[in-house]
């Protein structure tokens, strides 16, 4: 076991090590020039020669990656060219925002997912069932702005329940947001836990598990649940990893400090660093999050302990 | 008279589908004497598991118990409320599947699978359960009971698994045991065994058991009295010896002519033509008619179940013409 998690994080830092690469190129392809954006259209040529060579973009490509790869792996990830600050200040000062929101919308989204999936499954094809999954076809076709606007309006702007700017409100002003942010995913969720818990319900240990006895609630409990939630699992550890990196519109909407208004300011600002940096952190938290979603299967599952 | 610990009148089992209703059990009545063993046989879609499931009563949506009745040492199961009726599986009567592959949890240690019967049943503490159910998997005759105890299904074999199923199925010492097709998905070694361990568990807690099989050498084996069904009726009934002496019905004749034995030297065995018939839409005549070698005019009218000897009976117009 910890020899195959070792073997996961070798494999992780090359992944991240590649990821760097395809950022640092695809950025220097774009059109643009971040010292042009810095300095005006109208700046002096010979100051901007002067710039492009203090931030060291006069240098080969290679040279470049080598010491921003090298910065990585000591935990610096550059200068903010429009900010002026360190990238991994920034992101250190706007993740906290991000990271409570991506748990209040987790939060609410898996309870209201698996419990409603839940439910559904049990009274497959009653009324609970019919009117769960049509919900649930609206969370994840209507789109998160639209969600996010509509709450604003009627329970900030009208009814005033709520404020209409998160920023400084504290864990009350997270709630339009986390319920904006959740609703797609916990559409999706309740539709996996309903088919995943359907599929497992008629597989022959149930059956075993009804002929000892249990009533109908325990049977799922005990012997459905652990056995449906696997996919459930992999959906969850997807979702997490794009709440955290970041909900760029939500952020917006809402106006919460995060990662995705941070990416959203790099990318007006040609701010080629920061962008780089905000990216890769996201990239990191995708890949951190599959690697404890294969953890915990391996907790859940002993069939995979023995493979993985 | 001999005590019965299940008697079964008259039980109709049918699937309401969009097609129409299939009758899956029609008409059967059967008992299950004290500490006896009866066999139920017959082809696949017989409607053997069907009455098995029926006496469990964990018929799967869209089928249900039409009418008729179930009785457990004079309990009428068929009037229990769903609550009431899981309070009697595990407990009173309990059951083991034909796929030991599948019919444990994959995900769950197998010896907390059997504490859990144990658990659910009896008020006692989990060490407790524990202890009893390594009794148990010693009594099965798992060896080094304690490591199986922490052995997780897919580490373990066939012929282990169905022996963790039995020792749940008889932990509670139930009344009745109904085992369908116990050992189809075993090796024939290991066949015997699970017999051999099934008698004894019988001899032992005085279980009386239904045994479920396709095959008419587990049935020999280990049955007093067995009862074959066709199309969801008992087509013949009889104790076991009379039976393979003195079969009556043409279909437990074409299913013993294709049965192997050492005694006839026959290259190519006997099979009986067709298949079983759709369940959907059976007329007013005998259902084996149609590939029976014997029909005549008369097979158009469904025979009732004429007791030809003291305690054999054969539901066949036919019935008279010894055979072998």
């Amino acid at each position: 076991m910890a020899t195959n998690i070792l073997k996961r994080v070798g494999q992780t830092v090359i992944i991240l090590i590649g990821v760097a690469l395809l950022i640092f190129i695809m950025l220097r392809i774009i059109p643009g020039n971040a010292i042009v954006t810095m300095m005006g259209e109208h700046a002096n040529p010979e100051a901007i020669v002067r710039m492009t060579a203090e931030l060291g973009l006069d240098q080969p490509f290679y040279v470049q990656f080598w010491k921003y790869i090298t910065g990585v792996f000591s935990g610096d990830l550059g200068t903010s060219y429009s900010l002026n600050r360190s990238v991994s200040e920034l992101i250190a000062a706007s993740f906290p925002n991000t990271l409570r929101l991506a748990i209040a919308a987790a939060l609410f989204a898996w309870t209201l997912g698996i419990v409603c999936g839940i439910i559904a499954a049990v009274r497959k094809n009653g009324l609970l069932d019919h009117l769960f999954m049509g919900v649930s076809l609206l969370g994840v076709s209507v789109p998160v702005f639209m969600v996010a606007m509509v709450l604003q309006y009627f329970l900030a702007h009208k009814l005033q329940l709520f404020p209409i700017s998160s920023g400084s409100a504290g864990w009350i002003g997270y709630v339009l947001p986390a319920i904006a942010l959740g609703w797609n995913s916990a559409g999706s969720i309740a539709r996996l836990t309903r088919s995943t818990l359907l599929e497992v319900l008629q597989e022959d240990y149930i059956d075993t598990a009804r002929a000892k006895g249990y009533k109908q609630l325990p049977v799922i409990m005990r012997h459905g649940l652990r056995n449906a939630v696997l996919p459930v699992i992999t959906m969850m550890a997807v979702q997490l990893s794009s709440l955290l990196s970041g909900a760029v519109i939500c952020e917006t909407i809402f106006s919460i400090n995060g990662i995705g208004r941070l990416a959203v300011q790099a990318i007006e600002g040609r701010d080629i660093p920061l962008l780089q940096g905000t990216i890769l952190f996201s990239t990191a938290l995708v890949i951190l999050g599959n690697l404890v979603a294969d953890c915990l299967y391996s907790l859940l599952d002993p069939r995979i302990r023995k493979e993985v | 008279m001999k005590k019965m610990t299940l008697q079964v009148r008259d039980l109709c089992t049918s699937f309401f589908t969009d097609k129409g209703e299939i009758k899956a059990v029609n008409n059967v009545s059967f008992d299950v004497p004290k500490r006896g063993i009866i066999g139920i046989v017959g082809e696949s879609g017989c409607g053997k598991s069907m009455t098995a499931r029926s006496v469990m009563r964990l018929i799967k949506y869209p089928g249900r118990i039409v009418s008729g009745s179930i009785t457990l040492e004079g309990k009428e199961l068929t009037r229990l409320t769903e609550s009431e009726m899981a309070n009697v599986r595990g407990e009173e009567i309990s059951m083991i599947f034909q796929e030991p592959m599948t019919s444990l949890n994959p995900v769950m240690k197998a010896g907390r699978q059997v504490q859990e019967v144990v658990m659910l049943h009896r008020k006692v503490s989990k060490k407790e359960a524990r202890a009893e159910v390594l009794r148990m998997f010693e009594k099965v005759g798992i060896s080094e009971p304690e490591k199986r105890y922490e052995c997780y299904p897919h580490e373990l074999s066939g012929g282990l698994r169905q022996r963790v199923m039995i020792a749940m199925a008889m932990i509670c010492r139930p009344k009745l045991l109904i085992a369908d097709e116990p050992t189809t998905a075993l090796d024939v070694t290991v066949e015997a065994q699970i017999l051999e361990l099934m008698r004894n568990l019988r001899d032992e807690i005085g279980t009386s058991i239904m045994l479920i099989s396709h095959n008419l050498g587990v049935v020999a084996e280990i049955c007093d009295y067995v009862h074959v069904m066709y199309a969801g009726r008992v087509v013949e009934q009889a104790e076991t010896f009379e039976l393979f002496d003195n079969p009556r019905h043409p279909y437990t004749i074409g299913l013993m002519n294709a049965v192997d034995s050492l005694e006839r030297k026959q290259a190519v065995l006997d099979t009986i033509p067709g298949t079983v018939p759709n369940l959907l839409g059976l007329g007013e005549g005998c259902s084996f008619a149609p590939r029976c070698g014997r029909r005549t005019g008369r097979c158009d009218q469904m025979s009732e179940l004429i007791e030809v000897v003291p305690g054999h009976l054969v539901r066949c117009h036919c019935h008279r013409q010894e055979v072998r």
